[in-house]
């Protein structure tokens, strides 16, 4: 600010001498036209024209209460006329500032880039070439042209490239055309077969070499397109998957292995991401520098108050009902009822917010076509942790060999030693807490209110039915299985009959086939 | 009942028999009293209902509409009410269960005798009560936009028609300032209003001469969380031209769906969305940093700068403070609490014409009413069709959760409840006719 003062002083004399200063001309332009105004002093940036351009990004000009004049606000605060320089009396709180709407913004973005070519950070080069390339300002092709052999880095270069190549298609040289639509034509913009296509057409392009340069191009591109939306189906199905999994996966031990229909499955995802949330507040008020990492602090604290409270439903509740799944369902589903109310009371009944931490904000580009948000690879890669450290419980644990024991032959078990109803209540615990686990990962990905569980109880169901009771590969495969079918059906079904289809696929599974894709082979499964 | 009650009653003594004279002249008294108007003889306060979801689904939006129609009515007490009398607010919560906004509505006219009632947001919920103020009579404000096809005599809007906020808005998106877009991807949750809306909007874009190959339509269940393929699919179809979405989802849908916006890196600059039934109230429960520049349409917005506005927005912080509401000092106000606000003085100002709450009496006294409104303009009912003349206003996301208006209209514009863009609609006529 101490800088600018002489600097807006010189402007203002300045505005005061010349009629139209760029000010001035910035100020009273159509609001329609102000960003090509803005676009047009891309390439022709001056001190004056900078000046103006700041004062509008930064709402220091406003238009007066009759709409007549246009105010600037200076350094000091200080209302003053841009046409007369004179300083005028009133209140810029009081006062509309000229709109930045996104399409300013984005010609703003261009003006800022086209000195950003030079910066000495890499990745601030390659936005401002993507700010570039994105306003399609032939007025800007020498600029780019001229960076080109400076450019150090292959990279920035291959963009540069590409991004003057877009501009060169409208060449009158036919030559230049041709060059350029072999520079893009291995591009995996998606928006470069709609520069192309009317090159390819004889309407609109006279050269016969270009057009058949252009066919050729848009038919690579077509190719590598399709490989690109296979990727981003596949990921997606995945990813929703992966969700669908981390939601089930507790309910694959509670129910696949105890035989328990635990209904309030659910409301432990909740419980898990409500921890989340309270593990985020107390990171925002007494750890505020270490924000981001909130979310693995979150996790045992999840873990560990699922675990206890799926210990106290076995104890409490569930051991009464061992064999009689009816009433167990019933006594579940009223317990998810008492804990819905219970978060209600405690939290109310508005959805909280939970932010993402700056890690897992983003993602990662392949290519302009297809990003792979951190916060769904993170999901996968945390499914994946979480399913390992299961399976090993499972089979690596003297815990887990009780509970596969119990789960074959209680009474066999019970015989020989195995301490059933405490392996029953530990088993339990672990599938809540996996639960809570899961609830965690999704306080990222959707909402958290007090509903959340209501939301997933019916897919995790699913999952294990089509899976099959009692196998973790089941679980895996039935999640994923469903999550992939369900991203191929829904962008030419909809979300909503793809859903349906899916729902009838599946009844039509099970009565083929009850006991689920994978199946435990047992003498004594009964 | 009453014929038993008469014959046991038949050689009894005097009492018996001024009860019989009481019971046989009871038809006549209520009968008068329904021609010079119930509330005349209520003692000295005239009811007003309030029909808000106070739990449920909806209490995140609707639960503020009542605390502006108690606010609104303390207001109008505080300056010694209508006719002589105080309001007093009749609360009930309906709980965002469509059925039961019919009962609590039979509830409030036909047992606490409402002179009129403030209330519903969703359109599904309004159909509900609709059959119930036609029936008895009632008369009903309803403040939120919505898809039109509608004119009861019986019922107020005060919300926005389609032509006042979803037409102006992608007329706008189309023009040189808002980005000019030239695809239209229409996103919606799946029920009426978005589908009627969807359906004006095509038939509109068609008539400006937009190809169906440059329209998708698609739409989510509610509460639907996973918007990655469609994300996807706005990316691919946004290649194909300047894009814009044209959100009607509901609820807290919304979230999600702008996270996976962010998180897909697609920018307001390249694809805008503009929302209907996203405005300050939505916007406090999530981070609005990577929604800058994404827009909503409305007829007001909390940041309008002019006198009125703050110093309503002041007065209600203060007498949310007084009567003990969390966060007082932060409540936002938004499109339907102004709408509701409007209504409530619209229909004291027009009681204080008529001279009467009777519904015919108010009714008729409406027609031209005008009120100096906290969107900076002054909004008049219109005489014959029962919609407000209102200003549109565009605004986009900023980083604290607050809308910058990018554009508004000059003068508020009359609504078109009747969309001209359905065919048919031409014939309807331009004035309030019972459903029926």
């Amino acid at each position: 600010m101490q800088l600018f003062k002489p600097l807006l002083l010189l402007l203002l004399l300045y505005s005061g001498l010349v009629a139209a200063s760029p000010l001035a001309e910035l100020a009273h332009a159509d609001p329609a036209d102000r960003a090509g105004l803005i676009t047009q002093w891309t390439v022709q940036a001056d001190g004056p024209r900078r000046q103006a351009v700041a004062a509008l990004e930064e709402g220091r000009l406003f238009s007066s209460t009759d709409g007549n004049h246009v105010l600037l606000q200076g350094a000091d605060g200080k209302l003053s006329d841009v046409d007369s320089g004179q300083p005028v009396a009133g209140d810029a709180a009081s006062l509309d500032a000229l709109p930045v709407n996104n399409s300013v913004r984005s010609a703003l973005e261009a003006f800022h880039a086209a000195s950003d070519l030079a910066d000495p950070e890499r990745s601030k080069r390659l936005s401002a070439i993507q700010a570039l390339q994105d306003s399609a300002n032939p007025g800007l092709l020498p600029l780019l042209l001229a960076r080109q052999p400076q450019e150090p880095d292959a990279q920035v270069k291959q963009a540069l490239l590409v991004a003057s190549a877009r501009l060169q298609l409208a060449s009158p040289d036919a030559t230049q055309r041709l060059s350029a639509i072999h520079t893009l034509a291995d591009s995996a913009d998606p928006a470069t077969q709609t520069l192309l296509a009317p090159l390819a057409d004889s309407a609109s392009e006279s050269d016969a070499r270009v057009r058949a340069a252009a066919a050729q191009a848009l038919l690579d591109l077509k190719n590598s397109q399709w490989r690109y939306n296979m990727l981003g189906y596949a990921f997606s199905g995945i990813s929703l998957g992966s969700v669908l999994l981390l939601a089930a996966l507790g309910l694959a031990i509670t129910y696949g292995l105890l035989g328990v229909i635990n209904m309030a499955h659910g409301e432990m995802l909740m419980i898990g991401a409500y921890a989340s949330y309270v593990v985020q507040n107390l990171f925002r008020s007494w750890w505020p520098g270490a924000f981001d990492a909130y979310l693995l602090a979150a996790l045992p604290v999840a873990f560990i108050v699922t675990f206890v409270i799926g210990m106290a439903l076995e104890r409490l509740i569930i051991r009464h009902l061992y064999g009689r799944p009816l009433e167990t369902l019933l006594a579940t589903w009223g317990i998810s009822l008492m804990l819905i109310q219970a978060v209600r009371m405690l939290f109310g009944a508005q959805n909280v917010e939970v932010a993402n931490p700056s890690w897992l904000s983003g993602g990662w580009v392949i290519t302009p076509a297809l990003t792979l948000p951190y916060n769904r690879l993170a999901i996968i890669a945390f499914v994946a942790g979480v399913l390992l450290l299961t399976w090993l419980v499972l089979n690596k644990t003297r815990l887990g060999l009780f509970v596969r024991a119990v789960t074959q032959n209680r009474r066999m078990a019970d015989s020989v030693g195995v301490p059933t109803g405490k392996v029953d209540m530990l088993a339990f615990g672990l599938g809540s807490g996996i639960a809570g686990l899961g609830g965690v990962a999704l306080s990222q990905i959707g909402n958290v209110g007090p509903e959340l569980g209501q939301g997933y109880i019916v897919d995790s169901f699913m999952v294990v039915v089509l899976g099959g009771v009692g196998q973790l590969a089941g679980t895996v495969t039935g999640a994923m299985g469903l999550g992939i079918v369900n991203k191929i059906l829904e962008p030419s079904l909809g979300a909503v009959l793809g859903k349906i289809l899916i729902l009838g696929f599946i009844i039509l599974f099970i009565q083929k086939r009850p006991q689920g894709l994978f199946a435990l082979k047992g003498r004594v499964l009964d | 009942m009453t014929q038993r009650n008469i014959h046991t009653n038949h050689q009894g003594n005097l009492m018996a028999s001024t009860r019989r004279m009481f019971l046989k002249s009871a038809p006549l008294v209520l009968a008068a009293a329904g021609l010079v108007s119930m509330p005349a003889f209520a003692a000295d306060t005239i009811k007003v209902g309030v029909l808000h979801s106070l739990s449920g689904t909806m209490a995140i939006s609707e639960t503020s509409l009542k605390d502006m129609a108690l606010f609104a009515i303390d207001q109008i007490n505080a300056k010694g009410g209508v006719l002589g009398k105080k309001l007093e607010p009749v609360v009930v919560d309906p709980a965002s269960n469509w059925p039961l906004f019919a009962e609590k509505a039979r509830q409030l006219l036909s047992k606490d005798k409402v002179a009129v009632t403030f209330g519903c947001w969703t359109s599904v919920s309004r159909k509900s009560v609709l059959p119930v103020y036609e029936e008895l009579n009632g008369l009903l404000f309803y403040p939120v936009q919505y898809e039109g096809e509608e004119m009861s005599p019986n019922v107020f809007y005060t919300g926005a028609a389609p032509n006042q906020q979803a037409i102006p808005a992608v007329e706008y998106l189309m023009s040189k300032e808002g980005g000019s877009a030239k695809r239209f991807f229409l996103l919606g949750t799946d029920y009426v209003y978005p589908r009627t809306t969807n359906k004006i909007l095509r038939a509109f874009l068609h008539s400006k001469g937009v190809k169906d190959e440059d329209i998708q339509e698609m739409y989510t269940p509610f509460g639907h969380s996973d918007y990655q393929t469609i994300v996807g699919n706005i990316k691919k179809f946004a290649a194909g031209g300047k894009t814009a979405v044209i959100s009607t989802i509901n609820g807290d849908s919304n979230v999600p769906f702008y996270k996976e916006l962010g998180n897909q890196g697609l920018k307001a600059t390249d694809v805008p969305v503009v929302a209907f039934s996203v405005g300050e109230e939505e916007l406090k429960g999530i981070d609005a940093k990577p929604l800058v520049g994404h827009l909503a349409a409305w007829n007001y917005f909390m940041s309008v700068k002019n006198p009125v506005n703050s110093k309503w927005i002041a007065d209600y912080r203060a007498w949310a403070k007084k009567k003990g509401l969390a966060n007082a000092d932060k409540l936002v106000t938004n499109d339907p609490m102004e709408a509701t606000y409007v209504g409530i003085n619209m229909w004291a100002e027009a009681v204080k014409k008529a001279g009467t709450t009777d519904v015919a009496a108010v009714t008729k006294a409406m027609a031209g009413i005008k009120f100096a409104a906290p969107s900076g303009f002054t909004l008049e009912m219109d005489p014959k069709n029962h919609h407000l003349h209102k200003p549109v206003m565009i605004g986009e996301i900023q980083s604290n959760g607050q809308f910058s208006v990018v554009w508004k209209t000059k003068t508020p514009i009359r609504a078109q409840p009747w969309s001209p863009f359905i065919p048919g609609n031409d014939k309807k006529p331009d004035t309030p006719v019972k459903s029926k």
